[in-house]
């Protein structure tokens, strides 16, 4: 009671103070939602280019029958591989026809058809990675029939290293601002214990505990830190409205993760306030 | 109940404030505690309430040591040992019931009985009537009265006094001693500093501790 009126008090007392910790919380927090959203977004991207992850094996034209049924068999018996498709010559002349349509038109009245027959290797969900399609792809090129084999997985790798990048740049800016959101709440912190200095003298003098003394300084951090996370949470959410309206749509990040933000938020100012307050409330 | 064992305090660059200081002080005991200005009366106060801890030897309170006393459980010896100062030491801006009931709470007191208990040691030291005046609007003499008031909220067995007195003229400073010989009459301890002499001889059933430069030169009842 005595603690939550005292931090409320204080806030009253210095709204600009607390009112910019918040804020540079919120910053911080902020940048790592920002993060948070691209990561999610990302990660969404990358499970639907994931699933489309397959190997496609281009064979000659003079390949006989029976060894492209012993490569379908072969291919199929390899432990990454989840279903082995044979298309035909024909077939890849009509799925690009229905999907070029100018093809048709280059192509059409031509009697020959310029496409390889192939076979498309689809793999198991946990094998859809560099390194088990590099095997499969190693597998399948070995056939003395096999003209070509082609994976789309540079772009998966391409998609890992950017998230890695902004994982990188999210972890250093944010870790800059909650920096100075821990200097700014140790100054709000020392100006609040100033003002109080006769109350914690006295407070001392009649034995009050430690903890009683700190209590409302940790009220108050934990304020300007939910404060903060509520200033992030709806920045990101602006955000969001904003890529969605203007540039592409994207996901908005899970509702856990907003929670775990806001936990963040007040854990980091009971702590600044915690360590601040270790540091001025044994020179009253 | 107090008892210093060659205490010294010695302040960095200003030397020795106290040396090898012993004496007990009893339940019930009353006892001045003279001394010229420097002489280490306020330096002896301050370690038995452990605002500061000794230099060398041990002093215990009840049962708590400054040799062992963490820091974080010193509160226990504050609930334990009352302390009023010359300057009084009160909240401004707040009411003589403020100021009493604010270390009830700081304390944790059950809030339904701080208003009841703090009204009932005001009542104690005589001033009910103004129990709702800021302290700033009454007299120093009175004002002293709500620290008294305010040192009981813990219900200590010792009131410790640092020259309680020196602000205050003639008839206050008898009014305030007056009071702790009526709280020492119920059994409270009372160690109260000062250089007054003519105060001092006026109470003949005292105790008397002396200390110059440091060191104690008389006690007129050594146990
Ligand atoms: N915090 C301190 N730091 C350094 N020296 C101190 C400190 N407190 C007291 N002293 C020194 O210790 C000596 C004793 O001081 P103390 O305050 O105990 O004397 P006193 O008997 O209370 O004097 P007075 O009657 O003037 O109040 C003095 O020389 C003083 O300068
Ligand atoms: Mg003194």
């Amino acid at each position: 009671m005595y603690s939550i009126r005292e931090a409320l008090s204080a806030f009253k007392r210095a709204p600009l103070l607390t009112g910019l910790s918040a804020a540079m919380v919120g910053l911080a927090l902020y940048v790592v939602g920002l993060f948070g959203l691209a990561a999610f977004n990302l990660g969404l991207a990358l499970t639907s280019i994931e699933e489309r992850v397959e190997v496609v094996v281009y064979l000659r034209d003079d390949v006989r029958q029976s060894e492209i049924d012993l490569a379908l068999a072969e291919l199929a018996d390899i432990p990454d591989v989840a279903r082995v498709r044979y298309v035909s010559k024909r077939d890849a002349l009509e799925r690009a026809q229905q999907d070029l349509p100018e093809f048709s038109e280059l192509f059409g009245g031509a009697d020959v058809n310029p496409l390889p027959q192939s076979l498309e290797v689809e793999l198991r969900p946990g094998s859809r990675t560099r390194e088990g399609v590099e095997r499969v792809a190693a597998d399948a090129g070995k056939y003395p029939f096999v003209e070509d084999v082609r994976y789309g997985q540079e772009w998966v790798d391409k998609l890992f290293t950017l998230r890695r990048i902004g994982a990188v740049s999210a972890l250093v800016l944010g870790a800059a601002f909650f920096a100075v959101a821990a200097l700014i709440i140790g100054t709000a912190l020392r100006i609040a214990i100033f003002a109080r200095r006769d109350e914690i003298y006295v407070m001392r003098l009649v034995g009050a505990t430690n903890g009683f003394i700190r209590r409302p300084f940790l009220f108050e951090g934990a304020m300007a830190g939910m404060l903060g996370g509520i200033m992030a949470w709806l920045a990101t959410w602006a955000t969001y409205r904003g890529v969605y309206a203007f540039l592409f749509a994207v996901a908005w990040i899970p509702g856990v993760w907003v929670a775990l933000g806001l936990a963040a938020g007040i854990a980091f100012g009971v702590l600044a306030s915690g360590l601040a307050i270790r540091r001025y409330l044994r020179e009253v | 109940m107090i008892k210093l064992s060659n205490v010294s305090k010695e302040y960095p660059k200003r030397g020795f404030a106290l040396r090898d200081v012993s004496f007990q002080i009893q339940k019930g005991e009353f006892a001045f505690l003279m001394g010229h200005s420097g002489s280490g009366k306020s330096t002896t106060l301050r370690l038995i309430h452990m605002a500061d801890r000794p230099t060398s030897g041990e002093v215990r309170v009840t049962g708590y040591s400054s040799d062992k006393m963490p820091d974080r459980e010193i509160w226990k010896v504050r609930r334990r040992v009352g302390c009023v100062f010359q300057d009084f030491r009160l909240l401004p801006g707040r009411s003589a019931q403020e100021n009493v009931s604010f270390a009830l709470e700081v304390t944790g007191a059950p809030r339904k009985t701080i208003q009841p208990r703090a009204q009932r040691l005001l009542s104690q030291v005589g001033l009910a009537p103004k129990a709702g005046a800021l302290v700033h609007e009454i007299s120093g003499g009175e004002q002293q009265r709500v620290a008294v008031a305010r040192a009981l909220a813990n219900d200590p067995f010792v009131l410790l006094a640092d020259e309680p007195t020196g602000n205050l003229d003639d008839r206050a400073t008898r009014g305030i001693v007056e009071l702790f010989w009526d709280l020492n009459a119920r059994g409270m301890a009372v160690l109260m500093a000062t250089h007054d002499l003519e105060l001092v001889r006026r109470y003949p059933n005292a105790r008397v501790l002396e200390l110059d430069q440091g060191r104690l030169v008389f006690d007129s009842n050594p146990t």
